[in-house]
């Protein structure tokens, strides 16, 4: 079990990363907030600085601003004094439309939930190599096993930061650095609501409760477990099949 | 990346792509050669000497530090930069002149021992001064000036340097001499990276009738024995080293082997081949039946205490045999490059690497202080697992490690457990090497304190260089982390 004193949420905002920020503090890890919202990281940290005292401390970024993510990185890991652990949950799902094609939104889905990923998982990875410790985590989704007619590009992004993570993982694990993939399913948040036709619907509190458990023991896996047997059942679906499905 | 961005402005190695003020170089992380410290920088590789000066412009604009990252052969920190810009010489590696009659190469920074010997070889010519090590830059054994086996005799690498090119960071190239720029000159050798790269460099070798030397081994019962030895050959031996066994004290402490080495002539032995090609120098390819890649790895079984006893023990035997002290032939690589004999050797002191202090001390006090060195490592539980004795004299460097006395390089392995007590070790064996009027060298080193190179050098040369250094680089643009770590 590892002991987590501080960390970096990135998409600190809302969703998932916001509870996992909530969490960790909680549990007495410093944390840097980031996302691009201010009044959101602002309102969130005094929050949290109301429980714990200079646990929570603000980066505003937009994580399409790749370039000044290392930046970003240095100046957190410097007001932490350190870090042992990164969480990337930024993430962007936008509705498609049956008969849409939508580059626009194609791109910042890619630029946000990859790209984005990308780049901050680089220059963290090379500090944990160096330092020959550090885990990072991976927000990604059951979304990615298969390609869905219903999102081509939310799906292609989670099933590319999936293999990612998972070239990172076989990259860094002989230098002790730990890489875990998160998949959650179905996770009632702002970017679910609305959705119909959704089913073992988790709170985000829940999801970010698992997924600290996960990153702890340095484990991969899915949120809640029994979306690994959807998953394994969703990957063996031939194609043919599958594009006949209503998934 | 397009070969038109000659100019460097928009080149993506250099420059952000979306305009913000920082460098899209990539980042890489990096080792000291001993394995024992790492960090992450960002990285670029120059195309040619040329590009040197945008280099430095852009890492400026940028507001990155710059340091030079040649065969990556020093042991600590000295090219390494973390959170700034590495730039690779490596790759600038050709030799731009060789003259066949009067032995000397004008080669760029990234050329190596090993490209060197193999071109000279075939006419008869040897780089004067060589490091254990064939991999080393000759921008990198200029810049730490290091030495060889053969110091006593003939200085330290920087006493065959004939002339240089210079590119400080402000882009300007500058040629210097012993007779132009003479200050310049002995300061930037010796200067470990920190006044401008060297791009051209003008050096002489010398003359060997053969590529072979004659290697009489010595056995030494104890320490001044071994110094004895060594002093008894010194008049006219061609290379003296002593392998001292740090791990035996008492009666037995400091007992080793000394080996001489001297070139042979040709003729000497009738009927036997020059070897003055590249062919006629080879390293073994295996060793103790293992092939020679996967050697190191019997070796990592032996790195303990008792392992590196028995290791230690079976070298100063086995030099009895098959007959005390008989001489024999080895090729000049052999005898030369021990530190490539065994590839991957490093690798055998696990995780946390190695880091070596190499103590100068001076001649009038070297054997009580190398005597009290060797019993304060015992004393702590941190014998070396290698020593290695040698003989030094003067140079006219401005920041030199050598003086006129000894120097007893010791490997220690690193380990999660070690840390702490080889710190205050090394402090220790600082402090007593100080105190006795001795010196320590950048391209070995990790372990100084910022207020040790005042007590090394000595207050005037070091104000000299920092002058130097202000007016080639007025905002201190090339500063590699032994620089920061030691506040030069």
């Amino acid at each position: 079990m590892k002991i987590f004193r501080t960390a970096i949420v990135v998409g600190a905002s809302s969703g998932i990363g916001e509870a996992i920020a909530r969490q960790l503090v909680v549990q007495g890890t410093r944390v840097a907030l980031v996302a691009r919202r201010e009044d959101e990281l602002t309102r969130l940290a005094s929050e949290l600085n109301a429980v714990h005292p200079n646990g929570a401390m603000t980066f505003v970024h937009d994580v399409r601003d790749f370039a000044s993510a290392p930046k970003v990185l240095d100046q957190a890991v410097a007001a932490l004094g350190g870090l042992d652990i990164l969480f990337y949950a930024a993430g962007v799902m936008h509705l498609i439309a049956e008969s849409e094609y939508a580059f626009a939104k194609d791109r910042e889905t890619i630029e946000v939930n990859l790209l984005g990923a990308m780049a901050w998982m680089n220059p963290t990875a090379a500090r944990f190599e160096s330092v020959r410790a550090g885990t990072i985590v991976g927000l990604s989704s059951i979304a990615g096993e298969r390609g869905r007619r219903g999102n081509p590009a939310y799906t292609t992004s989670k099933a590319a930061l999936t293999t990612y993570l998972e070239a990172l993982r076989n990259r860094v694990s002989r230098y002790g650095v730990s890489v875990v993939t998160v998949k959650p399913g179905y996770v009632d948040t702002a970017m679910t609501r609305g959705l119909r036709g959704l089913f073992w619907l988790i709170s985000a509190e829940e999801a970010a409760r698992q997924t600290l458990a996960l990153a702890r023991r340095g484990r991969s896996g899915f949120v809640p477990r029994r979306w690994g047997l959807v998953a394994l059942v969703l990957r063996m679906i031939p194609s043919w099949l599958f594009r006949r499905l209503n998934v | 990346m397009t070969s038109d961005h000659m100019d460097g402005r928009g080149d993506p190695r250099f420059e952000s792509g979306d305009g913000h003020d920082g460098m899209d170089a990539p980042l890489r992380v990096s080792e000291g050669w001993g394995r024992a410290v790492r960090s992450v920088s960002r990285y670029v590789v120059p195309r040619s000497a040329d590009e040197l000066a945008e280099i430095f412009a852009a890492a400026s604009r940028a507001g990155l530090k710059v340091a030079l990252h040649g065969g990556g052969n020093s042991y600590g920190d000295a090219a390494l930069n973390e959170g700034g810009l590495l730039v690779d010489t490596s790759v600038l590696r050709k030799i731009l002149a060789w003259d066949s009659s009067r032995g000397t190469a004008t080669v760029e920074p990234g050329v190596t021992i090993e490209d060197l010997w193999r071109r000279a070889i075939a006419n008869g010519y040897w780089p004067a001064v060589v490091p254990g090590t064939q991999f080393a830059t000759v921008a990198g054994c200029a810049a730490m000036n290091i030495h060889g086996k053969n110091n006593f005799r003939v200085g330290p690498f920087g006493d065959h340097v004939e002339s240089f090119e210079l590119v400080t960071p402000r882009g300007e190239r500058l040629f210097c001499s012993r007779t132009e720029r003479a200050k310049l000159f002995h300061a930037a050798i010796s200067g470990f990276g920190q006044l401008g790269v060297f791009t051209k460099i003008t050096l002489r070798l010398k003359r060997v009738e053969t590529g072979l030397v004659r290697v009489r081994p010595m056995r030494a019962d104890s320490l001044s024995e071994c110094f004895d030895r060594f002093e008894e050959n010194l008049d006219d031996a061609d290379y003296l080293v002593g392998w001292i066994d740090c791990l035996k004290s008492g009666r037995d402490l400091g007992r080793g082997v000394l080996h001489r080495a001297d070139h042979v002539r040709a003729g000497e032995i009738p009927g036997l081949p020059l070897a003055l090609d590249a062919n006629g120098q080879s390293l073994p390819t295996h060793i103790l039946g293992l092939p020679k890649s996967e050697a190191w790895r019997a070796l990592r079984l032996l790195m303990n205490h008792s392992g590196m006893r028995f290791l230690n023990a079976a070298k100063f035997h086995a030099a009895a045999f098959p007959q005390a002290d008989a001489p024999y032939l080895q090729s000049l690589i052999a005898f030369s490059f021990l530190l490539d004999y065994l590839p991957g050797w490093k690798r055998a002191y696990g995780p946390g690497g190695l880091v070596q202090v190499q103590p100068f001390v001076p001649h009038a006090v070297a054997r009580d202080v190398i005597r009290e060195i060797l019993e304060r490592c015992q004393a702590r539980g941190l014998p070396s697992y290698l020593g290695v004795l040698k003989r030094h004299r003067v140079d006219p460097f401005l920041l030199t490690h050598a003086l006129e006395g000894w120097s007893l390089a010791m490997d220690f392995r690193v380990t999660d457990g070690n840390r702490a007590a080889l710190r205050a070790l090394a402090d220790e064996i600082t402090d007593l090497t100080l105190a006795a009027g001795g010196k320590f060298y950048f391209a070995k080193d990790q372990m100084l304190r910022p207020s040790d190179p005042g007590r090394i050098f000595g207050a005037a040369p070091l104000a000299e260089f920092a002058r130097i250094k202000r007016e080639l680089d007025p905002e201190s643009l090339l500063q590699s982390q032994l620089a920061r770590r030691l506040h030069l």
